[in-house]
């Protein structure tokens, strides 16, 4: 068997005195969605920003390729996508401009797609308007944007849904199952009931057995 | 990356051409940009530079020789401060609005669009400060031959302040209120250009040459160049994973 | 983690908070026995039988205290930005425990150092405080040690406290030396020739033999106050884990 993508051993984390997981294991293979789940406070954010490599507060491993995170960091990093809880969008900006700005830090992205994803996100006609005067929503979705642009093979996605409409949803919920489908990795948190069924890997955090 | 998302046939005509920056030009290019559209962050500091400056001769004496005296000091003083009360909000819009997580997670070196940032900070703060300096030695009457040692020294002192304030501003941007405590943090880091940076216009004055000072107050500047993008590299890091 | 096997086995030890405990447990009344013994010896020395500066008279006997105050808050620094940098590096819980205990005790010292300071300075310059580039030099090292208590006090989560103080103090340790060279050019730019202590004559050696004593009774001293200070730390710390439950019960 070919090493896991994306392995976590061991994770220990507490936070203001309470154990959010102990003894957490689990690995990830190309291709897969995982939904972590879990209860407000139970540590899904705080799980997504130590795997992202943002938060160094725990104890424990996490391999990427084989590779221990901390003697690969740049090359992790080349290959991850994260959508965090805030949208990561300048309010001055338009999007079109948050979206350059996000290539300059992100070289493997194909910025020839730009208006193509504007338009797949719903914000064709909104591409030069400054980000505060869009709405919440909209917001969200000029970062989504990125999901159509980046060529990184791993996405982490923190509520990514919250704020869109349904449609917004489903036509997201599409393209990440197209990028499991082409080899990619999925690891998201979501209140939104998914429809992607049985392709989807469940962790939840509240049972804190563990192993999946 | 052979096993990428797939490009996605393009379903529409490409109207734009798009250049791609480097991590350095983009970072400069939008905190300008940010800075260009929110216009009063521009001048707030420069306003609190004249008003401290004006405070001096209103507390203290309108007296000109008296004024002539203290004026490399007080500029420089008025200078330091102006640039500490802007640097609270350099990585704190970031930080709000996530773009600074985005950043951390890019994998284009840190250093390099801290260094940016840094630039585009003192291109808003400090360059206008110097420019502005010559007028306020003009009002506490600064004898004509300490100006060019007054924007020199300011030329080469302000990008330093910018760089370790930026350390100050790191380690507090996690922080609800970071205004008083970025003060107490860099303030006493502060000291040595401003040691030397009044001296600098103490010495053009009194016409002794000016070299030795602005190497001095260069050598800081080289120093803080170097070294200071990797502790605010660093502080960020902390600050963000808090 | 990655493999630190070059790493020397008493360095993992040290580590180990429960193994800290122990250890300056066993060595704490040593440095009591030692800091009485060395400090009472050196006051009396100093105060009794140490021949009276010529100039100076009875008043320069504060050097027996202002000295080695000084030359403390200095080391003291050192201490906490080098623990700073392991806790950083090595993620090492007990460095960044280490780094937290001195910025108070340093604060402390270098108070006393400029207290003692500003009291020899009446006598001797007429004045409480003259702006001698020594003092002024301990002064901004004051301030350095306020920033980092302020900064840690103000990050609620205390490994990010710890980490981003640790940037704080190394920072701090580069600027230290500049601070100094450029107070010690300012002062001789701005007061050329008044009472310098630097340049006082050589001492003869029944003067500078308790001065050693002293400081080294000093350093004793602080090592009992840091080592209270850190057990005190470790078990505030480590009060959920199973060896202090037991210490607390037993």
């Amino acid at each position: 068997m070919s090493t896991p993508r994306l392995k976590i051993d061991n994770l220990f984390c507490e936070r203001d005195e309470r154990v959010l997981f102990e003894g957490l294991c689990f690995e990830v293979n190309a291709g897969e969605v995982i939904q972590i789940e879990g209860q407000n406070g139970s540590g899904k954010t705080t799980l997504l920003r130590i795997l992202s490599g943002l938060s160094r507060h725990f104890e424990g491993d996490i391999y990427w390729q084989g590779e221990h995170l901390d003697n690969c960091a740049q090359a992790y990093r080349e290959s991850l996508l994260y959508f965090g809880h805030q949208p990561g969008v300048k309010a001055v900006l338009t999007p079109r401009e948050n979206l350059q700005w996000y290539a300059s830090l992100h070289p493997e992205m194909d910025l020839t797609k730009l208006d193509y994803a504007l338009v797949k996100v719903g914000l064709k006609g909104y591409e030069d308007v400054p980000c505060h005067t869009l709405s919440a929503g909209q917001n969200r979705r000029v970062s989504l944007a990125r999901l159509y642009l980046s060529r990184a093979r791993l996405w982490i996605l923190d509520e990514p849904f919250t704020a869109i409409d349904k449609r917004g949803v489903a036509e997201k919920e599409a393209l990440i199952t197209t990028h499991a489908q082409e080899g990619g990795t999925v690891i998201l948190t979501t209140h939104h009931e998914l429809a992607m069924g049985d392709k989807i890997r469940r962790l939840n955090l509240d049972q804190l057995a563990g192993t999946l | 990356m052979n096993d990428s998302v797939p490009n996605q046939s393009t379903e529409e005509s490409m109207v734009h051409v798009y250049k791609v920056d480097g991590p350095f030009w983009g970072a400069l290019k939008r905190d300008l940009l940010l800075s260009y559209r929110r216009k009063s962050d521009l001048v707030n500091p420069l306003i609190f530079f004249l008003m401290v400056a004006t405070l001096f001769p209103l507390g203290v004496s309108p007296d000109p020789t008296f004024l002539a005296d203290v004026a490399p000091g007080v500029v420089w003083v008025a200078a330091l401060l102006a640039t500490l009360l802007s640097m609270d909000s350099m990585f704190r819009s970031d930080f709000e609005d996530g773009t600074l997580e985005q950043i951390l997670l890019s994998p284009q070196p840190l250093y390099l669009v801290v260094l940016a940032k840094v630039l585009a900070h003192w291109m808003l703060t400090g360059l206008p400060l110097t420019l502005l300096a010559p007028v306020l030695g003009v009002m506490l009457f600064l004898p004509g031959d300490g100006m060019w040692g007054l924007v020199l020294s300011l030329l080469l002192g302000t990008p330093t302040l910018s760089l370790v304030g930026a350390i100050g501003a790191a380690l507090t941007v996690g922080l609800r209120k970071g205004g008083v405590l970025i003060s107490l943090l860099v303030l006493p880091l502060y000291i040595p250009v401003l040691i030397f940076g009044s001296a600098a216009v103490q010495g053009a004055v009194t016409g002794l040459p000016l070299g030795g000072y602005l190497a001095i107050l260069g050598a800081m500047l080289s120093l803080g160049l170097v070294m200071a993008p990797l502790a605010i590299g660093a502080a960020l890091r902390i600050s963000v994973s808090g | 983690m990655a493999d630190k096997k070059w790493m020397p086995r008493w360095f993992y030890q040290l580590a180990s908070p429960r193994w800290c405990y122990e250890i300056t447990g066993k060595l704490l009344p040593l440095f009591v026995i030692a800091a009485i013994l060395l400090l009472v010896t050196g006051t009396v020395w100093a105060l009794a039988f140490a021949p009276a500066d010529y100039q100076q008279g009875n008043s320069f006997r504060i050097i027996y205290i202002h000295v080695p105050s000084s030359i403390l808050a200095q080391s003291c620094y050192m201490l906490m930005a080098v623990a700073g940098a392991i806790g950083l590096i090595w993620k090492m819980k007990v460095a960044d425990m280490v780094a937290k205990c001195c910025a108070p005790i340093g604060a402390s010292i270098a108070v006393l150092s400029l207290a003692t300071g500003a009291i020899w300075g009446k006598p001797t310059w007429g004045s409480w405080w003259v702006w001698d580039a020594r003092l002024t030099s301990m002064l901004i090292l004051f301030f350095l040690y306020l920033g980092i208590i302020a900064l840690n006090s103000a990050i609620e989560s205390e490994r990010t406290a710890a980490q981003s103080t640790a940037v704080l103090a190394l920072v701090g340790l580069v600027n230290i030396p500049i601070i100094k060279y450029s107070v010690d050019w300012w002062n001789t730019l701005h007061q050329p020739a008044t009472f310098k202590l630097t340049e006082r004559p050589a001492m003869p050696a029944e003067m500078w033999v308790p001065l050693l004593v002293m400081v080294i009774g000093f350093y004793c001293f602080f090592a009992v106050a840091m080592m209270l200070r850190l057990r005190n730390e470790i078990i505030q710390r480590e009060r959920r884990s199973s060896w202090v439950r037991d210490l607390i019960a037993g």
